[in-house]
This record gives structure tokens, sequence and C-alpha cells, in this order.
């Protein structure tokens, strides 16, 4: 794992907002690394417990916690389809078929510790999350940081079409 | 001048806009110098002019209550943090907004982060805080970003930083964002995970935030819709601000309406001046054609259901007895309490006839079990057999007794765990059995005896779509 010099000049940066506590600064942390690699490695829990001057379990704690934390890659692009109530109403358990079936993605192994499912080219992964704040207008989905709303399952190849690259 | 909305985004006749004055507006955009041509921090300006105390005393005349969930008393929440205090001062803005049906703070915060920036700065400088941090969920990336630009902004234009507009008041505001889990917006899980651990709620006593909260210090914590109402507060003075609305009632705030209505969305209305059939009938467009009420959820998936056909008897300070159906509740707090449910953080949620309410049930206890954080043993084991039981009724291998099982196991966690977590996961299924009993069990069998369907719902949730 290397840590471009950008990326640590962030992290540094992160680090200032808690002049109180460095331990604050776990979720910051853990979001940078996330965000540049995918996912959060052994090493990186351990670069973090570093720097934070705190032992490595409480920052696996954290990221074992944390429903948006990953110890596993996902695709290039991950989808999240919204699952809860307002938008199971408007189809997002359908969406979620219509995507799969799109992407050749194999739900089946998956479970509440091993949310993610993986399409064999891994270009794409996807999981359900629960509410994600937008019920007036489902099915919502995101895709990597893009929030997508009104999704019925016919715009499915709309949708992917948008991350082919 | 008449403010132009963007086509089919038009406020109803019915709505006051207060807080959502610029959402949606056509001429509208998130930058400091759109905010500003429209008064902008004037009442920031203001407030470093005036004592601490008389802005407290403005909120508390101004009869807010907080738009989280709870309802209580924002002004008389500042008031807890004790006299003698020598310690530093935090206070957080609660923009975790994770309660399934809500969906408010989500375009104050992208359309317009200056409203929320220039609120938490006045309520800052109210209750001494000289750091705050605006803790928003993970699931808002863009929104974090819109914020960190506004705030760069306000510090350019010295409305946060040292001495500000002039005065020698220094504030610091920062982004803090969240991982997706629903426990954060508990506030003492939420200062816990602030301080960079699990989200793991503390005990009331002692750990009130107001006394003991961000690293053993007072702390304010605040929802995004609460901390902007408090600007207008001072704009319009506390006295005049408490006429909008009902007495106890006071203020404007946002209905957020989804599931079977012609036009879900979000409504900005008087507390109480508008009634349950005005929000749904007239602003939602009423039902889907050709479909009946079958019952709402009032205010976000915690709330404990309704049952349309319900008429409710509420005792009057005279004596009397009034009866209201569920289309004349009037949508404040007080109502909705007499009526047995909340009105919570303002999330509406429709069902008609063709909902199976097992099915409705089986995705909130889902909801539940997927979020509780684990640390009383009644939630964490009770959410997840509320699960696996309604995951047997929704699938149709429930026998009769599992309904029963399912309200015992309910009325196992209300009550008895360290946050309210317990009660927000355990009402929706003492209420959905309290008034759908009879539904519940005739989707039972009593020939599954011994049969336990237990697999796990993600896997197993798919086919019951088809049960919907």
């Amino acid at each position: 794992m290397t840590l471009p010099p950008a990326l640590l000049e962030k992290i540094d940066e992160a680090i200032t907002h808690y002049p109180v506590s460095r331990r604050s600064a776990v979720l910051p942390l853990l979001h940078l690394i996330q965000h540049h690699f995918g996912y959060i490695e052994p090493e990186a829990v351990h670069f973090v417990a570093e720097k934070l001057e705190l032992q490595p379990i409480q920052v696996l704690e954290v990221v074992t916690f944390y429903p948006g934390f990953r110890q596993t890659a996902p695709g290039k692009y991950h989808i999240r389809v919204c699952r809860t109530l307002s938008c199971a109403m408007a189809g997002s358990y359908e969406l979620m078929e219509s995507l799969c079936q799109a992407t050749g993605i194999d739900r089946s192994h998956t479970d509440h510790h091993h949310p993610i499912a993986v399409s064999p080219d891994g270009k794409f992964s996807i999981e359900f999350a629960e509410c994600l704040a937008s019920c007036g207008s489902g099915p919502v989905c995101m895709v990597n940081d893009d929030f997508h709303e009104a999704i019925t399952p016919d715009k499915t190849p709309g949708l992917l079409a948008k991350y082919q690259g | 001048m008449a403010i132009q909305y963007k086509p089919g985004k038009e406020p109803h006749p019915k709505e006051h806009r207060l807080i959502f004055r610029n959402v949606d507006r056509v001429d509208w955009n998130p930058s400091m110098e759109r905010f500003l041509a429209e008064g902008g921090y004037e009442q920031l300006k203001k407030a470093v002019t005036m004592e601490p105390k008389a802005i407290i005393e403005e909120v508390k005349t101004s009869g807010l209550r907080g738009r989280g969930g709870a309802g209580f008393p924002t002004g008389v929440k500042w008031t807890f943090i004790p006299p003698n205090n020598t310690k530093p001062v935090y206070l957080i803005c609660n923009a975790d907004e994770s309660e399934p049906g809500t969906f408010k703070d989500r375009y104050i915060i992208h359309q317009d982060p200056h409203q929320l920036i220039e609120g938490m700065a006045i309520s800052c400088f109210a209750v001494g805080a000289h750091m705050a941090y605006i803790y928003i969920r993970e699931e808002f990336p863009e929104g974090a970003q819109i914020l960190e630009k506004a705030i760069a902004e306000a510090h350019e234009k010295g409305f946060l930083g040292k001495g500000i507009c002039g005065s020698n008041y220094d504030l610091e505001i920062y982004v803090h964002r969240g991982a997706g889990a629903y426990i954060c917006g508990e506030e003492t899980g939420l200062i816990e995970s602030l301080e960079g651990k699990r989200p793991y709620p503390r005990i009331k006593p002692p750990y009130f935030p107001a006394a003991l909260g961000l690293y053993m210090c007072p702390t304010i914590v605040n929802n995004v819709e609460s901390l902007c109402h408090v600007k207008h507060i001072l704009e319009m003075g506390g006295a005049e601000y408490a006429k909008l609305g009902t007495p106890r009632n006071n203020g404007t705030r946002i209905v957020c309406v989804s599931g079977d209505v012609q036009r879900p969305g979000y409504y900005e209305i008087q507390v109480g001046k508008v009634t349950m059939s005005e929000v749904i009938r007239d602003m939602c467009g009423g039902l889907k054609p050709g479909r009946s009420l079958k019952a709402i959820i009032p205010g976000g998936s915690s709330a404990k259901v309704l049952r349309a056909d319900e008429v409710f008897k509420l005792k009057q300070p005279d004596g009397s007895v009034k009866e209201l159906t569920i289309w004349d509740i009037p949508m404040d707090f007080d109502t909705i309490a007499q009526c047995g449910s909340m009105a919570g953080s303002g999330g509406v949620i429709v069902m008609d006839d063709t909902r199976s309410m097992a099915w409705v049930l089986n995705n909130l206890n889902n909801f539940y079990a997927h979020e509780s954080c684990g640390q009383c043993t009644p939630c964490r084991e009770g959410s997840l057999w509320m699960k696996k039981i309604s995951d047997r009724i929704a699938a149709g291998n429930a026998t009769p007794e599992d309904v029963q099982q399912l309200e015992n196991v309910a009325y196992q966690i209300d009550g008895k765990t360290i946050c309210a977590f317990g009660e927000a996961c355990s009402w929706p299924t003492e209420s959905f059995i309290a008034k759908f009993r009879g539904e519940l069990i005739a989707q039972t069998d009593s020939g599954k005896q011994g049969k336990i369907f237990n697999r796990e719902s993600q896997v197993a949730a798919a086919p019951l779509a088809a049960t919907r």
C-alpha cells in the first residue's frame, strides 16, 4: 500500500480538524483511504492506527461496525440500491433484480457480514443500502458518489450506460 | 416580488415556505453571492452584537421544538449547559438524516447550505461554542462537498474564523462524515462516532450531552432544520415567530410524504394548521386512481402506524372528548402524540389497500435488525428475532402462534435499552400487530408447525417482493 503525497497531505489536514483528540480522525482517514483504494485493507488499518497513535483494534472495530466501510474490493462502479420501505414500495427489489441481471451479478452468497457482490468482469458491484433519505423519489440508488432518483427497473440500461468507461 | 419556482416544483398554496423558501427556485444557487443578495448573514451580524442570553430567550419565546424526532424545545435544551461550566462548549449539527421516510435536510444542505451555516453560527454564539461539527451521513458525499465549499466561502467573508463580523467571537465549523450507521442519528451515538469510536449510545443519566457530551464537555446537538429555524427566529423575533403554527406547536416544519400518493414530496407547513387530509389529498394529490387508504406512518418509520378507519378519541382541556378520523389529524406534535403515534421527523409514509401489512412490517424489521448497534441485548437479539419471525410471516411460513411470539418479543425490547432505538424498533411491530392482527394471522398456516424458516433475509427478500 503506497499512499501518494497528495493523499498524505489531505490526511494531515483532516487531523487538524480535531485538535482535542486525534482519535476523532479515524472516520475521516478511513474515508480518504477508501476513496483512494476502494476498500480498507489490513495494512490501512495499521497505517491509520499508527498515524493516530491508536491500537489497530481501535481502528478495526470501526471498520467492521460501519456499513460504509468495505474490507474487500468493490467493482469499478459500486452500486447501492435503497432497500427501505418507501423505495421498496416503489420497486427497489425489482431494480436490484434488474441490475443484477444486466451486470451478471450473482447475489446468492451475500449476507449481513458480506453484503457486496461483484460482477464476473469486476466492473460492477452491488449491495442493498438502508434508507438513502430520498423517499419521495424512489426507487433511488447511488453509483460510487453519484445519486440517482426514480430509477424504476426499466431505466436500468440507461443507468448502466453512463458507467461504461 | 414573487419568487419563481421551477416548473412542477411550485409550493402548494397551503404551504408556508420559510426554511424551504429557496428550495427549487429558478434564480437560486448555493453560492455565497446569491445568499448575500437576499440578506444573507445579516442575522449573524446582528447576533454577535447581542447578549447570548438574549438570543436563547428569543429561541425559548419562539417555542421552537426540535425537528429531528423527539420534538424537545430547542431553547430549553440550550439552557441545560451547567451554569458554572468552565469547559469548552461544542455544538454539533445532526445531519445524519437517516429515519426512513425523512428527506428534508438533503435539500437544505444541497440547495441552501449558507442558511444552515448562518443558523449554526448564531446558535454557536448563543451557547458559547467556538468549535462546531456538522455530522453528515456518508451517503451525502455531494452534500459534504457543498458544505465544505460554503464553509470556505464564509471564512473568506469573515463569517467564520477569528473575530466574526468585527466582534471578538471566534468560531470554526468542520464537516464530519459518518459511515452509514442509522444509530449515529442518536445524539450520544453520534458523539461517540465523532470521537472516532463505534457509535454505542451513552446512558442518560449521567451522559446528557449538554453536560457530558463530546470529549466529556457540554455539547448541544441540533437537527439541520432546527438550526435553520434559529436564523428566522432572530429575523422575526421570537414572539412573532411563535404566531406561526399553533400554541405549543409553533413555527413551520417540513413534512415529507412518500409511498402511495400521486405527488410524493416535501411540503413546508405551519405546524398544526394543516390536517392530514390537506397534506395527502390537496398537496399530494390524493391516492392513486382506484385505490383507498389503508395505513399511514406519520413521523418516520419508528412512529406507530395509524389505520385508515381508526377513530381517535381525544380528551379536551374542558373534559369533553373530541373524535377525529385519520384525515382530521392536524399535522402537529401534540395531537399526533395523543393519537398514539408521534410527529417524529416529519416523514409521512402512506400505504394503500394493495399493500400487505406483513410485507411492510417485514421491510421495517429488516431495517431495524440491520441497524441495531448491538450494545444492549434486548435490542440486538430482539430486533433480529423480530426480523426472522416477520420473514416467516411475509413468506407464508409462519404459524398463528408466531404473531403472538412476535408481539411478545417487541414488548421485551421497549423500555429496556440504553437509547431510544429500543422503542424505535419495537413500536412498528407493536402497532402493526395491534392494528392489523387479523391480517397478519390470516397469512399464517397452522400446518407449518415445527418447520422453521430462517433464511437470511437479503436472499429471501427478493421473492418476497412478489407477495407485496
